[in-house]
Order: structure tokens, then C-alpha cells, then sequence
């Protein structure tokens, strides 16, 4: 083309734009000073407790002496994290694959959809604290039973959101597709898959904090077998242990959000790139 | 390289046109009649634009002819081997890049890698977006979009090229510059057109023909052949000849509507 009529930016040296990546201390500072202002207030409020029922609250400081300083107490704890994780993660990738492999069905096929997802729906709607003493009669109380729980905690925001994924591809686009002959294999490789990856890790990362819970729900009823995190929280519990109960609840916490973030980090890199998700620095 | 064709009723192709509308009419399955009795040639190197007010039934026209939608009555014969077809929207896929964006077709009609990457090479120095081709479309302007749109279709070297409104959505001046560039496209290149705009002026200064269609149902009421050649300069915009063409198509298009 003639040079004479481009517009001045086509001149301007042709690189993609660099991606400014972390936020450094900006990201960080907020949520400290959050902390802070928390610690600041739970110690006037623990110390003015009688000594007897300062449990109730404990100081953080005794928390992470009890809990973390101390070499018993530590092993117990990260023992229990090690096995909650692991039932968290293992029901998290059943989960993801029966998910993915079940929204790629309905959104392929109307019947699929209309006679499956109502059952998701119902599935979500449960309460999982109703459906853990079946899956104890069926399954036992061990590590299967643990994962079915996390799996069914987890497996609803998965469906939908991949399945909303998958349909936001543009009319547009569907019109180019079958103007050039696409096959239905080609479509969902080329334009449907990629179009929901940003939906889909939504659901993940949604799952993810899910798997985390049922986990310890899990858990916390079977109350036999290994002890997981939600175990040891209802002997801590039983024995007025405040300090340990704060700290397992602390790595229960630090577990969900280990694996959200890591999700938020994947996302970033499979679609941070063209989408707008998990990247909330850019304008 | 293959066809893009869906089926549809054949008459007997002239030797001469690109495409051929007899007698198309479109009524949607709500009772809406879209088109009416809509027949037209477009012959190779032909560039015919139609012009009509919005929810006349252009787009249809064009998803007819592309075979995205089925006409309800009459014949519609596409000669024409190759069809690029440009939507309204760039309809990129953000997350590939310019020169992934141009080779897709190619990937759809099975062009061999080697082959697929030098025509979108070439189809992006074209549109005159050289060294942006490992941008996503986010970084790209509005036009950059349209040409890489463009580019995408180019690649295919088409025989016939259908435009829906592609430079509706862009201001004036970009619009004005993706029109002069459109037309050094289609003086290099000869393929034969049919372009969907609302703009008389676009009409007239991209056009051997322009067609007016009235408000729904719609019809062709005017048939006005353009006398300029080309290259045409942007200047043409300017003169005399320009201005009263398009006048007496905006008459034709008022006494259509109304």
C-alpha cells in the first residue's frame, strides 16, 4: 500500500508492547496494613479476657508460639495440611477433568445440556453436609471418601463457568467458521476452547477454594483415619486449645489461598496475555 | 483451494458474473419479509455497493450470498470460486496474533504451513500493517483491526469479496483512509465486490455501481452506474460530478424509504 496515506502510528517501532509484570509494594502494602490494624485490636481485646478464657482469643504472638514454635504442635499441623492438601487437590483435578469433559458435551449437544445440567444445579444446591454420611456409608472413611466430597463441592462452578466459556464466543466469529467449512472438531479447538479458557479459570479458581472446604468438611465429619486439618481442629476444639485452633485455622486458610493464587497465576499466564482477568493493574 | 458454498439453488451462471441474484426473496420463519424480488449481477472486476436505510435487509442480502442464510424464493448463483467475506466487526480471535489471525483461513481450508504463513505475510503487507504482526489484536486500533480483518480475507486470494458495512463502525478520516486503500486493493487485485453500506459518499467514491434499496421489504429501486474511473484520488470527494451523483442517490434512497 501507498505509503502517502497511513496515519503516523504505523511509523512508530513495531514491538509488542512489553508487559509490566508485579506490582511490587504496591500490592503488598495494603493487606499489611490491614493486618496491622487487626493485630493492633485483637490484643487490647484478648488481654482484657480473664486468663481462664483467653483462649477465646489468644494473643497472635502465643498463637505462633504454640503452634509454629513449637516442634510436636508443628508436625502435628503440617502433617494434617500436607494430608488436607492432598485430598484437596486430588478431588480439585477430578473434579476439573469430569467438569471440563462434561461442559464440552453440553455445549456440543443440546440434549446434553438439557438433560444433565438441571442435575448440576441440584447438585449445588444440596447442602454437602447432607450427602457426607452417604458417601461415609458407601465409601468407608478414608482418603476416597474425602476426595468424592471435595469432587462434589467442587464440580458445579467448573460445569457452568466452562460451559459459559465455551458459548461467549461472538456470532461473528461462528459466521467465519462455517463460511470456511469448519468442522464442529475444528470450531471447538480453534474458537470455542480458547474462548473459555478465561471463564473456565474463574471456575477454577472458584473450585479450587471449594476443594479446600470440602477438604475439611470432609474431614471434620468422618473424624477417623489419618488426621487431616478438620480433625485436629475438633480435638483442639474438645480440649479448649484456642492457640493450636487458631493456628490450624490459619493453615486451612493459607492452604485455600496458596491454591487460589495459584490458579490466579496460571491464568495469567494461559490467558493474562489477551484477557483482561487476573490482571487488575491494566487499564 | 477450496469453495466456500453452501447449498443452494443453481440457475445457469453467465459466463460473466461473480454472482447472480434472480428473483431472491427472504422471509424469516416470525413472518418478517426481508427481501423482495431482489435480482442483480455482480461481474468480475465489477465493485457494486448497495446503499439502504438500517433493517432494509442488506446484511441478509450478503448472508444469502455467502450461503450463511438461504433465500426463500428466486436463484442465487455463485460462480465465483473463492469468497472473502468482511463482517461488520473485525471479528478477530484476541487471543492469536495479526499474522495468526491472517493465516487462520488458510488452517480452515487446510493450506499447507509453509504456504498459509508467506500468504499472510503478503496479505499483511497489503493492508500496510508490516511489523505488527506479532500484536494482539488488544494493541491494535479500531482500523488496525479492520485491516487485519481485511488481510485475513486477502489471504485467500478470493475471486469474489463481500463487505458488511466494514468501516461502519470507524470515524470519518480512518474511514476515508480504509477506503482509499481499498480501492489500491481492488485496483491491484480486480476481484469483483459487493459492499453493504448506509454511507452515499462511501458508495459513490468506492463503486463501478451502486445499488439503493428501499425500507423493509426490501427492494432495489435505483441502479445508478458510477462514471468515474480509476485510480480515483481522494479528491474526487470534492468535485461537482461527485456531489450531484451522490445527491441524486440520497434522492433515490429518500423516495425508496419513504
Amino acid at each position: 500500500m501507498a505509503p502517502g496515506g497511513e496515519p503516523p502510528v504505523l511509523r512508530e517501532p513495531a514491538q509488542p508492547p512489553v508487559q509490566r509484570r508485579g506490582r511490587g509494594w504496591h500490592g503488598v502494602l495494603p493487606p499489611l496494613a490491614v493486618l496491622a490494624v487487626v493485630v493492633a485490636v485483637i490484643y487490647p481485646v484478648s488481654y482484657s479476657l480473664p486468663p481462664r478464657q483467653r483462649f477465646q482469643l489468644p494473643p497472635p504472638h502465643e498463637v505462633i508460639r504454640v503452634s509454629f514454635l513449637d516442634a510436636g504442635n508443628r508436625r502435628d499441623l503440617v502433617a494434617a495440611l500436607g494430608l488436607s492438601a492432598q485430598v484437596a487437590l486430588t478431588g480439585l483435578l477430578i473434579a476439573m477433568l469430569i467438569g471440563f469433559v462434561l461442559a464440552v458435551l453440553m455445549s456440543q449437544a443440546r440434549w446434553a445440556e438439557r438433560s444433565l445440567f438441571p442435575y448440576a444445579v441440584i447438585l449445588q444446591s444440596i447442602p454437602i453436609l447432607a450427602l457426607v454420611p452417604l458417601i461415609a456409608v458407601w465409601l468407608d472413611y478414608g482418603f476416597r471418601a474425602r476426595v468424592t466430597v471435595c469432587v462434589l463441592i467442587a464440580l458445579f462452578p467448573i460445569i457452568a463457568n466452562t460451559l459459559f466459556g465455551l458459548k461467549s464466543a461472538e456470532a461473528g466469529q461462528h459466521d467465519l467458521f462455517t463460511l470456511h467449512g469448519a468442522s464442529r472438531w475444528t470450531r471447538l479447538i480453534k474458537l470455542q476452547l480458547p474462548a473459555a479458557m478465561p471463564a473456565a479459570f474463574a471456575g477454577l479458581r472458584i473450585a479450587a477454594g471449594l476443594a479446600v472446604v470440602g477438604a475439611v468438611v470432609g474431614d471434620f465429619f468422618f473424624r477417623q483415619g489419618q488426621p487431616g486439618i478438620g480433625i485436629l481442629i475438633d480435638v483442639y476444639r474438645a480440649r479448649l486449645q484456642g492457640e493450636l485452633l487458631f493456628g490450624a485455622a490459619g493453615m486451612a486458610a493459607l492452604l485455600g489461598v496458596a491454591v487460589f493464587w495459584a490458579f490466579g497465576l496460571l491464568n495469567d499466564r494461559v490467558v493474562g496475555r489477551w484477557h483482561d482477568s487476573g490482571r487488575p493493574d491494566r487499564t | 483451494m477450496a469453495t466456500v458454498m453452501a447449498p443452494r439453488q443453481l440457475v445457469t451462471p453467465s459466463p460473466l458474473a461473480s454472482l447472480r441474484f434472480s428473483g431472491v426473496a427472504k422471509t424469516f420463519p416470525d413472518g418478517t419479509q426481508a427481501l423482495r424480488d431482489v435480482s442483480f449481477d455482480v461481474a468480475p472486476g465489477d465493485f457494486v455497493t448497495v446503499v439502504g436505510p438500517s433493517g432494509c435487509g442488506k446484511s441478509t442480502l450478503l448472508r444469502i450470498a455467502s450461503g450463511l442464510t438461504s433465500a426463500t424464493a428466486g436463484a442465487v448463483s455463485v460462480p465465483a470460486r473463492r469468497i472473502g467475506y468482511v463482517f461488520q466487526d473485525a471479528t478477530l480471535l484476541p487471543w492469536r496474533t495479526v499474522q495468526r489471525n491472517v493465516e487462520l483461513l488458510g488452517e480452515l481450508h487446510g493450506v499447507p504451513r509453509r504456504e498459509r504463513v508467506a500468504a499472510a505475510k503478503a496479505a499483511i503487507d497489503l493492508v500496510g500493517l508490516t511489523g505488527f504482526e506479532r500484536h494482539l489484536p488488544r494493541a491494535l486500533s479500531g482500523g488496525m483491526r479492520m485491516r487485519t480483518s481485511l488481510a485475513r480475507s486477502l489471504s485467500l486470494e478470493p475471486d469474489l469479496f463481500l463487505f458488511d458495512e466494514p468501516f461502519g463502525a470507524l470515524d470519518e478520516i480512518t474511514r476515508e483512509r480504509l477506503n482509499d486503500e481499498l480501492l489500491r486493493l481492488f485496483e491491484a487485485k480486480r476481484f469483483a465486490a459487493l459492499f453493504i453500506t448506509h454511507s452515499v459518499s462511501e458508495a459513490v467514491f468506492l463503486s463501478t455501481r451502486v445499488l439503493v434499496m428501499s425500507g423493509r421489504p426490501g427492494r432495489i429501486v435505483a441502479d445508478h452506474r458510477v462514471p468515474f474511473g480509476y485510480p480515483r484520488e481522494p479528491a474526487l470527494r470534492f468535485t461537482p460530478q461527485f456531489a450531484a451523483l451522490s445527491g441524486e442517490i440520497s434522492m433515490a434512497l429518500r423516495t425508496g424509504h419513504s
